[in-house]
């Protein structure tokens, strides 16, 4: 596999090979394999993918939250250099979890405990990492509230007096508590109104000039994909099929699946073209992969797709990373994947 | 023609304060006033989407036109006749000219129900018809929803993906050859790889059978792609309605535009507009009589606050905004 | 109706046997207990063909002599009571009153139970209130001091002991399947069901009610448990049908003879099935109790 460009500074978090499976009554299922990535210091990575695609499992294995049926393995897992994965439950959960690795999770509702107020529980997880004085933890807890568009005086609040979009925005708050260098964010506003969501996203943009943290955001909305992510990742069948950087992967995708999605998507910008959509539905990954995962529904497939399961090749000078066998011929499936019958077959 | 028509149509909700509040500090009951005077119709043969932000009362004004719930005031016309206060065959007989498709397509099947048997439980549940017509009937549809009987009838949901599960939910409003179909965000809960799929069989089968349709969504770009016409509601009140492309490409409520400048796009250069309201959402508990969105609007002066403009259903076709300011706004 | 369209009905319902004996497999303890279960009813069954004696046949061994307080032998396997009597035969002969006061009782409480619970939890509003109210007011009743009182008023008979077990035990049911047909309601495939036209009744009994049913077999046999358990109480303080045997009553006649110190093995024997068959019912119920909450299955 051809290693992406290396800037002069050491990334963030370096992953290789990562995979998980879980155990189940019909064999292993393999949610996540072979996904290698390098994320580098302020960038919001962004991770799209249908559900079954195995993103919810791949970060929640970088967070160490996955059940005990489920196996972790990988070639390499550095943050900042240091090997995560030979790291003891008790080290990652003191040293690195939440202090350097924050979640906010999807459903902000359930997250926080209905009986307690809200400031309390954004300064228990302040004081449970770091040694400061209540006082101390609460003026941090001010700050953050302002950073994230709340006001101060909602700290004493319950969390059923707080809208969704508050919720969601506190959440944010409690997940930048510990300056950690990387915020995993999974579907941070999905299910909240259109125009709520604008604003907390408007938020996350405008306040990593101020934050140095990075940003993992996954999400099965493309177009909130594109508008946060610097780099993105396309998840199928538990692999990454492609990963470049936002612009080029909109403008210059090589995977059909990419090509199927940006079809299947509506813009507003667009309305009245028609969208089409990909025949079929997601493998179930029980045993390991023998064959492209979107062989079955792609229709550029050919024998060679089916046989073996492609190895990923750097294009562009290593920048935009493809798993598929047919990526010499892509200029030629843009065009043809805009038509319809291309999709019915 | 119009096939509903929705006149004055309003629904509050009292809550009443606790006993001791009642008792000792004198508290009246508050009223949410979950819509509020909607003027609306479908016409033969078209889809009309609804859209806005929770607690607009478009979820109300489907369970009122669904007869599962009565209006506080207005009518609700299908057909031209009044549907409030019937009753007994005149009843089951309007239930089963308006079929609904619900949204999450893995709570809306009964988990311990055969698919055939979801199928065929309206019409046993109406008494249309029974023994080898109903099986050949609810053969035809699932064959026409594109879910093969052989493979699918004996089936579990648990056994079927998300797109399988909805399009039972459509097979089971369609065997009921229904007039009008309410959809209430039927797309949601599924991956975008397969919606376009759906919402093709949806357009294929009205076509097909010529049935009106209301669609209900928040999402205004799979509106703008398959209604005919939208109407916009905000916290019960109707803002705009007009023909789909008119409402988007050119939206004349200044809600409406912040709506639609709202939307996110899948284009990685371009960046959503920061739309001009203030505040938040609030809850229509007690509203003022004006225009709920007058608190948000940057436009709104005193006038907004006490006067509604309500939107008017002479002309269907008609691309109209219920706002005071729109001269002074303008186009853009 | 044919065999078939029999079985499809049932299975509709959610009654197809081998998907329960398929549940009951799943777990080697609820397994262990349905076959106890089994050999107790077989013994039920075929009593008084496998009973050698009378229950209050006053015996005497082979050699003639009267056969008092014997510990257990070839001859009378469990031994005898001091005035003679074969506790073996009235053994057999009792598990045929307790599990048919057991199954009887357990089975008109669930069905009162699951009614009352379903109807208020659906109906919600006045008919929740009174209905729970009841249920309120048979929570405050002691349990057992209720049952003495009704059977003294109505005769130690065993109708009347089955009357008394039911009319007090089918509180609980219904106070769980009032929350499950709750919860159930407020799903949208019942909102579904409305909408394309299904009377009350017809969402009561054929949309929520298979859904309910993992829940009402588990309680259906905590029911005949604690029926059992409660049979066996009152006949134990003289409460019981005193014209036919059962483990309850073999247990006051142990006590009224004032042997209890000597003859272990008459303590021995009715208990020992008591337990055995109210444990293998709370086995097989656990088997249940994963279907009816799916959180406690193993993952």
């Amino acid at each position: 596999m051809q290693a992406p460009k290396t800037e002069t500074k050491q990334p963030l978090l370096s992953v290789r090979n990562l995979g998980v499976a879980y155990k189940t009554a019909q064999g292993p299922v393999h949610a996540v394999s072979n996904i290698s990535f390098d994320l580098a210091e302020n960038e919001v990575f962004g991770i799209a993918g249908e559900s079954g695609c195995g993103k919810s499992t791949l970060i929640r294995s970088l967070l160490r939250l996955l059940p005990d049926s489920a196996t972790v393995s990988a070639d390499a897992c550095l943050y900042r250099g240091q090997d995560l994965m030979g790291l003891p439950d008790a080290r990652f959960r003191k040293d690195i979890l939440w202090s350097e690795i924050s979640l906010v999770p999807q459903s902000a509702m359930a997250s926080f405990n209905p009986v307690y107020r809200v400031g309390d529980q954004i300064i228990e997880s302040i004081r449970a990492h770091k040694s400061v004085s209540k006082a101390e933890a609460r003026e941090r807890c001010k700050a953050l509230f302002d950073v994230v568009g709340l006001e101060a005086g909602l700290l004493d609040s319950f969390p059923h007096e707080f809208s969704g979009g508050m919720r969601q925005r506190a959440m944010i708050a409690m997940a930048l508590s510990l300056d950690p260098g990387l915020i995993v964010m999974d579907e941070p506003t999905t299910g909240l109104d259109v125009l709520v969501q604008e604003r907390i996203l408007r938020r996350i943009r405008e306040i990593r000039s101020e934050i140095k943290s990075s940003i993992i955001l996954i999400t099965h909305d493309i177009a909130v994909i594109a508008e946060m992510s610097d780099r993105i990742a396309i998840m199928y069948g538990g692999e990454f099929m492609e990963q470049a950087s936002a612009v080029d992967l909109f403008e210059q995708p090589y995977h059909p699946y990419t090509l199927g999605l940006k079809n299947a998507f509506p813009s507003i910008r667009n309305i009245g073209a028609e969208l089409i959509s990909i025949p079929g539905s997601p493998p179930t990954l029980i045993g390991p992969l023998q064959s492209c995962p979107f062989a079955p529904r792609c229709p550029f497939a050919v024998a060679a797709c089916r046989s073996a399961n492609p190895e990923i090749v750097g294009l562009e000078g290593g920048q935009h990373q493809v798993r598929c066998v047919r990526h010499a011929d892509a200029v030629g499936f843009r065009e043809q994947a805009k038509e319809k019958a291309v999709w019915q077959f | 023609m119009a096939i509903l028509e929705l006149a004055n149509l309003s629904r509050h909700f009292e809550i009443r304060p606790g006993l001791l509040d009642r008792a000792f500090k004198g508290k009246a009951s508050s009223y949410i006033k979950a819509v509020q005077g909607l003027n609306v119709t479908v016409e033969d043969n078209e889809i009309l989407g609804i859209a806005g932000e929770s607690g607009c009362g478009k979820s109300t004004t489907c369970t009122m036109i669904s007869a599962l719930m009565e209006p506080s005031d207005g009518d609700i016309r299908f057909k031209g006749r009044s549907i409030l206060g019937l009753k007994g065959k005149a009843l089951k007989d309007y239930r089963r000219s308006v079929q609904m498709i619900f949204q999450d397509p893995y709570e809306s099947l009964n988990p311990r129900f055969r698919i055939a048997d979801i199928v065929a439980e309206g019409p046993r549940a109406l008494g249309l018809w029974r023994g080898e017509e109903l099986d050949r009937r609810v053969h035809a549809i699932l064959s026409a929803v594109g879910l093969p009987p052989a493979k699918y009838a004996e089936r579990f949901p648990h056994e079927l993906s998300g797109g399988e599960r909805q399009r039972v939910g459509i097979a089971s409003a369609l065997i009921m050859e229904p007039e009008m179909i309410i959809a209430d965000e039927p797309l949601s809960m599924l991956d975008v790889s397969i919606r376009a799929g759906i919402l093709d069989l949806m357009r294929d089968m009205q076509a097909q059978k010529g049935f009106a349709s209301i669609y209900v969504s928040h999402d205004l770009s799979i509106l703008g792609n398959v209604a005919d016409r939208i109407l916009i509601m905000y916290l019960g009140q109707a803002m705009e309605v007009g023909p789909a492309r008119e409402v988007i490409l050119n939206p004349k409520h200044p809600y409406t535009k912040a709506l639609i400048g709202a939307v996110p796009v899948p284009d990685p250069r371009s960046r959503r507009a920061v739309p001009n309201v203030r505040g938040d959402l609030s809850k229509p508990i007690d509203p003022p009589p004006g225009c709920r969105f007058a608190p948000r609007c940057p436009h709104a002066d005193e006038s907004c606050k006490t006067k509604f403009i309500a939107l008017d259903t002479q002309d269907p076709q008609k691309h109209q905004a219920a706002c005071h300011k729109l001269a002074e706004i303008g186009h853009g | 109706m044919s065999a078939n369209a029999m079985s499809r009905s049932l299975r509709k319902l959610g009654l197809g046997l081998k998907e329960h004996y398929g549940i009951i497999a799943t777990n080697k303890l609820s397994l262990l207990g349905f076959w106890i279960i089994v050999l107790f009813t077989l013994v039920a069954a075929f009593a008084p063909w496998i009973a050698p004696h009378e229950p209050w046949e006053m015996l005497f061994d082979s050699k003639g002599e009267f056969a008092a307080l014997r510990a257990p032998s070839w001859e009378f396997p469990f031994g005898t009571t001091h005035l003679g009597y074969d506790l073996y035969s009235q053994l057999v002969l009792a598990t045929r009153t307790t599990l048919l006061i057991g199954a009887t009782s357990g089975f008109i409480s669930i069905i009162i139970g699951a009614n009352i619970g379903l109807i208020a939890g659906y109906y919600g509003g006045k008919v929740d209130e009174v209905l729970m109210r009841l249920t309120d007011i048979l929570y405050g009743m002691p349990f057992l001091p209720f049952i003495i009182i009704l059977i003294a008023l109505f005769g130690r008979k065993l109708e009347f002991v089955i009357l008394a077990i039911v009319l007090i035990i089918w509180r609980t049911s219904a106070r769980v399947i009032r929350a499950q047909t709750i919860a159930i309601k407020q799903r949208q495939f019942i909102a579904m069901a409305r909408a394309r036209g299904a009377s009350d009744l017809r969402i009561i009994y054929v949309h929520i009610l298979p859904n309910v049913l993992p829940l009402l077999l588990l309680y259906a046999a905590f029911n005949i448990a604690w029926s059992i358990i409660t049979e066996a109480s009152a006949s134990f303080l003289g409460f019981g049908d005193g014209e036919t045997i059962s483990w309850g009553g073999m247990l006051y006649e142990l006590w009224l003879s004032g042997k209890t110190r000597v003859a272990w093995w008459w303590f021995a024997t009715p208990s020992v099935c008591i337990i055995l068959l109210v444990t293998s019912l709370v086995f097989v119920s656990r088997a249940y109790e994963e279907v009816a909450n799916p959180r406690l299955r193993k993952r």
